[in-house]
């Protein structure tokens, strides 16, 4: 029973952080219907741009929530920065051209976000300053709980809603379902789409900087290629809840995290990866909308 | 039409370019990851190659002749290994190739370098099946059955633990011929192994293994990995407040190790080719020389490394030629070379007979405990 438990918690732990990079994989596609397969990358350099701050700001010294915040404050703001270029160097020349041209393109950026991340850091495993130390572990009888992983979960939930207010609640957001509905008619009401995309991008690479931080936090290895398996497994997890919803979003990334979980406890490892894109076959083709996702109706 | 004329005019001096070498100079390839997972291996075996070197070429070279090193990087991975060994040996037309570190990689090049008679000479790839590839392909190292053997010795009379918990990589041939001794070893002398996980290189998330683990209440865990996943065990372990000493193998020799792992490694213990704590003359040279050049102390892999080129080096200067046969027969011959890893005597199956160190990780560094003799 106690292993049970221990394996819920530790599945949870690592289901939230599948669902901190599957909301901005989600929220990309809600808006634009473009499978943004450099987010991944993103991930990544988020992860990189707060190992690098954090040495610049000695914030390994005084390890606390201030310092926590400050990291993810610059992998936010450079992420974004960077959602921004790619969209405006890679995707925008390409609005007008069939979607499969975009979604090549996407995986071009995505492959050359980890060789020139590979070129500039250098291959070989980095390790992620700890910026912040909780003093000890929750425990509960043999029961541990690492307070970072709560802190994970938390962070999760708490942007799935502040993602639901944006995208229901705000000017902006309901300027990105009009975008989402139709590029051209949007345009028509006055709103400026190039603008609205932009900012949607640059919503969701800060998210993924967020992730990029926290997972350094989480588990100190940061090098160029990490981007690529929780990239992929966030995909799954968005398929799996409804890719474009955001609450599905986290319910399959939690669900996946989940699954691998017990697989490998109970199991072996060794179907790990296996398990993930054999839910992503499954549910192509028993329910391609995912758990929460509603049919389209597409006029072809 | 021109620009295929001029592209093949490039390419034909490249190619003469690369194929060009000096009669007075020997070349020697060098395959290792100096980038990827396991950089640290790579670098530090090159280091030790390149001061072996140094110090041969300011002694008057090898009869005379200098030795070049081209060292190929192979980023890790045993794919890129075998095309790196390929092009040293057709393009560059190397004398002998010293690499790789990891037996997986060792494994994808040794197949090449026997089909071309190159010899090739590992400084540290433990696993048995890389010298059994073919008569060309020669180790200055240990094998695993021994190293396993120490490590299983030294858990059940040191540790005085019956009962382990093993967490292997399933990825990496190394790993799994230690985990498969180590457990033959310690079931013959009356221990038990309680559970037996797995990994793949490259996972960051251990929590589920370790929490099988943790559900049988071993007294040890083995994990004879690579540092860089070692580390996050190590950490994801005490997390889950398992406190019970992890045990492992070569593999493990790294600085990175106790930057990863932090305090989480620490009284854990591992069985290595070479103690920096060692007093043999040969020891205290080397990393005083070592120190000089590259401003930090040598680890196990950079003195394989220097041994491997040592050894190397001798065979070619008694070698009747240093075409393939001749100097695989004088490198065959090695016997009784004090190195700084310990004599190495080369046996008939081409692996060195050597002692294991065992080294504990502390606050300050890797401490000597004990050394076993085969």
């Amino acid at each position: 029973m106690l292993e049970f438990t221990q394996h819920i918690i530790n599945g949870l732990s690592l289901g939230s952080i599948y669902a901190l990079i599957a909301l901005g994989y989600t929220m990309v596609f809600g808006i634009l219907q473009l499978i943004n397969f450099a987010h991944g990358d993103v991930f990544m350099l988020g992860a990189f741009i707060g190992m690098y701050s954090s040495r610049y700001f000695a914030l390994d010294r005084n390890p606390s929530l201030g310092s926590l915040f400050i990291a993810l404050g610059c992998a936010m703001i450079g992420c974004a920065a960077i959602g921004f270029c790619i969209e405006k160097l890679a995707y925008r020349p390409l609005r007008k051209s069939p979607r499969i041209n975009i979604l090549i393109t996407a995986v071009g950026v995505s492959l050359f976000l980890e060789f020139s991340g590979q070129l500039l850091f250098g291959a070989d495993p980095k390790f992620f300053p700890e910026i912040y130390k909780p003093s000890v572990n929750w425990s509960i009888g043999e029961l541990v709980i690492n307070p970072l992983q709560m802190i994970v979960l938390a962070t999760a939930l708490i942007l799935m809603m502040v993602l639901q207010f944006i995208i229901f609640k705000t000017r902006l957001g309901r300027a990105m379902r009009a975008v989402s509905f139709s590029h051209e008619y949007a345009s028509l009401m006055g709103i400026a789409t190039d603008k609205i995309i932009s900012s949607t991008f640059m919503l969701g690479s800060a998210l993924a900087g967020a992730a990029g931080v926290l997972v350094g936090l989480v588990y100190p290895k940061v090098e160029p290629l990490m981007g690529v398996m929780p990239g992929l497994k966030a995909f799954v997890s968005a398929v799996l809840g409804g890719i474009g919803n955001v609450t599905g979003a986290a319910v399959g990334a939690i669900t996946l995290g989940l699954a691998e979980e017990f697989l490998v406890g109970y199991w072996a490892s060794t179907y790990r990866d296996a398990l993930a894109f054999g839910i992503l076959i499954l549910i192509l083709i028993f329910k391609p909308t995912g758990i929460f996702g509603v049919e389209r109706i597409e006029k072809v | 039409m021109k620009i295929l004329n001029l592209f093949l005019a490039t390419a034909i001096l490249s190619l003469s370019v690369i194929s060009y070498s000096d009669s007075n100079e020997i070349l020697v390839g060098e395959v290792g990851s100096l980038t990827g997972n396991e950089a640290t291996f790579g670098t530090s075996t090159h280091n030790g190659i390149d001061l072996a070197f140094r110090e041969v070429n300011k002694k008057g070279g090898v009869n005379g002749r200098m030795l070049k090193l081209l060292t190929l990087d192979d980023q890790g991975k045993p794919e890129e290994a075998a095309l790196a060994v390929k092009k040293l040996i057709t393009q560059t037309k190397v004398t002998a190739v010293l690499g790789e570190v990891a037996s997986s990689r060792s494994l994808a090049m040794a197949p090449i370098a026997q089909r071309y008679k190159v010899t090739m000479l590992s400084p540290s790839s433990t696993n048995p099946k890389v010298t059994q590839l073919g008569d060309y392909i020669f180790r200055v190292c240990f094998i695993d059955p021994f190293q396993g053997h120490v490590m299983a010795k030294f858990a059940l009379d040191t540790l005085k633990a019956k009962k382990v918990a093993i967490l292997r990589d399933v990825k990496n041939d190394y790993s799994v011929g230690l985990a498969n001794f180590f457990t033959d070893t310690f079931k013959k002398n009356g221990g038990t192994v309680l559970v037996d996980q797995s990994y793949s290189a490259g996972d960051i998330d251990f929590k589920s293994q370790l929490t099988a683990i943790r559900a049988k209440n071993p007294e040890a865990i083995f994990i004879p990995g690579y540092y860089t996943e070692v580390g996050l065990i190590a950490r994801q372990a005490r997390e889950l407040g398992i406190k019970v000493p992890l045990l492992g193998g070569d593999g493990w020799d790294s600085p990175k190790l106790k930057e990863i792992g932090g305090s989480a490694i620490e009284n854990s213990y591992f069985s290595n080719h070479y103690s920096e704590e060692d007093k043999s003359p040969q020891v205290v040279e080397f990393i005083k020389n070592y120190k000089e050049v590259y401003g930090s102390v040598p680890d196990g892999l950079a003195a394989m490394g220097y041994d491997a080129a040592k050894v190397l080096t001798l065979a070619m200067t008694r070698a009747k030629s240093l075409n393939g046969p001749d100097l695989r027969d004088s490198l065959a011959m090695t016997k009784d070379f004090a190195g700084v890893t310990g004599k190495i005597t080369l046996d008939k199956s081409r692996n060195a007979v050597k002692s294991a160190v065992i080294l504990k990780i502390t606050n300050d560094g890797f401490k000597y405990q004990t050394t076993i003799h085969p």
